[in-house]
């Protein structure tokens, strides 16, 4: 069953919070996650790898750095569930 | 001038205590750290031993955060608590980071890492191999974690020698200062290798004890009775400076770091040289180095891994090494206490010599039933021993597969 766009937000968030240790509420749809989350590459293959799972999505290595914001990251997973 | 090197900072985790000072209360204590393991291993895969001296990791979950330890395997977590302990002891704050330096050391590496990813591997495919697989799991990610907290720009080094690594480890942090690249060296070693591979491995090889039925007692060095080793984990970290630098800031001096010596055995992978001619040569190097004679040494934190073919080598290559002295020197074999933390040995047994000295008593050898009348030592049986006073010496010897024999030497202060 597909996850709702709070969901995905919320689920992605505690992804990202395992990761860095970041609290979830500062994994805010606007934030960057390089400029303004400080995630280096290698954290974020590691959120890509365990959303992913999360999700029972694919998100190829290709698309990974078109996720500029949180926001991006969560409208690609919505639409990848649908695919 | 050769520069006089000290020990200011000692931090340890280990089967027997959370730091170092637990682990030297419970070393003096003659507390045993085996156990039998808490999980289905022995049953699952059939694995002839079921106990081990795991890590008693308090100190660890205390000063280590969630993001930590998730991104090191935990040889790379001990080595931080141990590292941050010694630190703290150490009462440094302020250093020239460019002067400061990482010796480290482990026998194994992250074999944790390792096969989590190839079970991850096996069951969901390759995407789901995490990205931080290999910097966690290479042989220099502990010293490389250590460096990277305490910004130790002069070197991270890592020396892998098996059961020799982290005598090597401290012995190399002593060049590094007498060689003029470091003021400040955080030495020592880690293991976090107590796995149902590793278990199993040893087993095939007879090289553990399978004393089940009384784990606490198996560790028995010098005992007639003995029949393995027990496979332990932990770390060791010593920070040692010149002494000019310890006392321009008042800090408590532990011991003189006088001198080390290597040698290697070349004869078989595993086994020892039956003579200890080579152990013996690490000796004789070490306080050659340190400018001893065989008359100062009072104390030896032997290697006595409690296996039936390891421990008369290196008794008689004490008592060469000694000669007519050899039944002043108290010798203390603490894997009786602590089991075999394979590459962090070495540094706990230092970090116990040095404590020795500071304190002038040698810690107890324990489980000595019968005593394999083929050793022909003074060793410390049971009880503490008190070590004379005055300038003393005392020897910490690791031999580890490969042939590796490493020895150091602190003197008293």
């Amino acid at each position: 069953m597909a996850h709702s766009e709070a969901e995905v937000l919320s689920g992605l968030a505690e992804i990202v919070n395992e990761e860095t240790g970041l609290a979830t509420e500062a994994v805010e749809p606007s934030k960057s996650f390089t400029d303004d989350l400080d995630i280096d590459s290698i954290s974020m293959m590691t959120i890509v790898v365990n959303a992913e799972k999360k999700f029972g999505v694919k998100i190829p290595d290709d698309d990974v750095k078109d996720l500029v914001t949180v926001q991006d990251a969560v409208d690609y997973i919505v639409k990848a569930q649908d695919a | 001038m050769t520069s006089t090197v000290v020990v200011t900072g000692v931090g340890a985790v280990t089967p027997i205590g959370g730091t170092a000072d637990a682990t030297w209360q419970a070393a003096f204590a003659g507390t045993p750290g085996a156990r039998t393991l808490d999980n289905d291993w022995a049953e699952k895969y059939g694995i002839p031993v079921t106990f081990a001296a795991q890590a008693d990791r308090s100190a660890v979950d205390e000063t280590l955060t969630r993001v930590e330890t998730k991104r090191l395997d935990p040889s790379s977590q001990l080595a931080l608590a141990s590292a941050r302990e010694a630190w703290a002891d150490a009462g440094l704050d302020e250093v020239d980071n460019d002067r400061l330096a990482v010796s480290w050391a482990t026998g194994i590496g992250g074999v944790w890492t390792l096969l989590d990813a190839w079970d991850t591997l096996k069951e969901d495919g390759s995407r789901r191999v995490m990205p931080l697989t290999v910097p966690m799991l290479m042989p220099n990610a502990p010293a490389a974690a250590i460096g990277m907290h305490f910004k130790a720009h002069a070197a991270v080094q890592t020396l892998v020698s098996a059961c020799a690594s982290s005598t090597e480890s401290i012995g190399n942090a002593l060049e590094a200062i007498r060689g003029g690249r470091a003021d400040v060296v955080i030495a020592g070693g880690s293991e976090a290798a107590v796995h149902p591979i590793t278990l199993s491995a040893f087993s095939s090889m007879r090289a553990l004890s399978r004393r089940n039925d009384s784990p606490e007692t198996a560790s028995r060095p010098y005992d007639v009775d003995r029949d393995g080793f027990v496979m332990g984990e932990g770390a060791g970290a010593l920070i040692l400076e010149t002494k000019e630098h310890a006392e321009a800031r008042g800090a408590t001096i532990y011991a003189e770091i006088a001198g080390w010596g290597i040698s290697n055995d070349a004869h078989h992978i595993t086994a020892n040289e039956p003579d200890g001619t080579f152990a013996r040569q690490a000796m004789e190097r070490a306080m050659e180095m340190a400018g001893v004679s065989a008359s100062d040494v009072k104390h030896i934190n032997a290697h006595a891994t409690s296996t039936p073919v390891g421990d008369v080598p290196e008794s008689l290559a004490i008592n060469a090494a000694m000669g007519d002295h050899v039944d002043d020197v108290l010798v203390s074999a603490t894997k009786s206490q602590m089991g075999h933390l394979l590459g962090g040995a070495g540094a706990a047994e230092a970090i116990l010599t040095a404590l020795a000295l500071k304190n002038r008593t040698a810690p107890p050898t324990i489980n000595i039933e019968n005593l394999d009348p083929a050793i022909h030592l003074n060793i410390v049986r049971d009880e503490p021993a008190a070590l004379p006073s005055g300038d003393i010496a005392a020897l910490s010897n690791s031999f580890g597969f490969g042939g590796h024999n490493a020895v150091v030497v602190f003197k008293s202060v």
